[in-house]
């Protein structure tokens, strides 16, 4: 495909891009560390302690 | 004729320009500021506790989820919006955000939300929340918004029950308790917004809602307005009247409720010519005082009582 098929980005939407990914990137990381220490909190520390 | 559509050669398609912040004003940060402050207070007054990481956890979730559903309310109303000095600058109408992303938006924060609370905390304040999306999406924002002048009075129910899901997530039922918190929230509603609606009367009237300044007349709305303001004020004090809390509240609430009578008198005897209305932009800025130092207070009392609880313990 040539490069007139695709749309080059202005610095604005480019700009606007990177502050989206960065949000959502955190967002996500929070989620994981939000679940993995619910899980303990609901659970208890007793579900570090299990035979393998 | 090409066999499939181009969009980047749609004339009307044009690439997002939206910044996080732009997603983060659809959430109506200064709204989600009160929902999780009374949710708060709502999860302080329970009798019983959770993990601390929970109700953290279950703050947040209410959190998102009050501002999944103004994401929801700027999406719809993005007509109106646009042609109200008050809103005109909202991410949608002002064309940083596109009502499509908007839409997207709410959606995926509104299941997020719910199903976090639902999962790591318990299903009763899951449900409560999504009824409070529901309600405010849908049944205010779609329907009776447009349709009635009686739209902020039911409505107020979606901003009112913050702290019943706030009592819910810690306790896992609904008790008469957290009932009179959501009846303080629900009748402080329409003296609220029908003080700001009587000197905004022209953009609403531009908007085409049927506030009731424009559909029953100023005189008809100052006296509703005096109406609820005598209901809300007994109401604010009920919580130290049923043994709920100590005099301490009683104290603030009455004071606070004979300052909200005052200031709603003298939006009643405001003269049919005043077109500054000083004293309704008063009463609406005391009417945002009130909220905010009653739930206070009743937090303050609370607190107070668990610390006093521990040291006779």
């Amino acid at each position: 495909m040539s490069d007139d098929n695709l749309v080059t980005l202005t610095d604005k939407q480019k700009k606007a891009r990177r502050s989206r990914n960065i949000a959502i990137g955190l967002a996500l990381a929070a989620l994981v560390i939000i679940f993995y220490l619910a899980t303990i909190a609901k659970f208890g520390p007793a579900i570090l302690d299990r035979p393998l | 004729m090409a066999l499939v559509h181009n969009r980047f050669e749609d004339q009307t398609f044009r690439m997002s320009e939206a910044t996080a912040g732009d997603f983060f004003a659809l959430l109506k940060p200064r709204v989600m500021s009160l929902v999780v402050f009374t949710a708060f207070v709502g999860m302080v007054a329970a009798p019983v506790t959770i993990n601390p990481f929970l109700a953290v956890v279950a703050i947040l979730a209410i959190a998102i989820g009050a501002g999944a559903s103004g994401a929801l309310n700027m999406w719809y109303d993005a007509d109106i919006d646009a042609v109200m000095t008050r809103t005109v600058n909202r991410p949608v109408p002002s064309g940083k955000v596109t009502p499509h992303e908007a839409l997207t938006f709410g959606l995926v924060l509104s299941v997020l939300s719910v199903m976090t609370l639902g999962v790591l905390v318990n299903w009763l304040s899951a449900a409560l929340l999504a009824f409070t999306i529901f309600f405010y999406a849908v049944v205010y924002t779609m329907w009776l918004k447009r349709w009635t002048p009686q739209n902020i009075v039911i409505g107020g129910a979606a901003g009112a029950l913050p702290p019943m899901i706030g009592w819910a997530a810690v306790t896992g039922a609904i008790s008469f308790e957290s009932v009179v918190l959501f009846l303080i929230t629900f009748l402080w509603t329409p003296p609220h917004f029908w003080a700001l609606a009587l000197f905004k009367s022209q953009d609403y009237e531009r908007a085409g809602i049927p506030m009731m300044p424009n559909v029953a007349g100023e005189a008809s709305t100052r006296r509703q307005i005096f109406a609820y303001s005598l209901l809300l004020a007994p109401v604010g004090v009920a919580p130290w009247l049923l043994g709920y809390t100590t005099i301490g509240y009683g104290v603030v609430s009455l004071a606070l409720g004979i300052g909200f009578v005052w200031y709603a008198w003298k939006v009643l005897r405001m003269s049919d010519s005043d077109r500054v209305m000083k004293p309704a932009k008063a009463l609406f800025g005391y009417s945002l005082l009130y909220l905010f130092v009653i739930f206070a207070a009743y937090l303050a009392d609370s607190v107070i009582e668990r610390v006093f609880a521990l040291g006779g313990a």
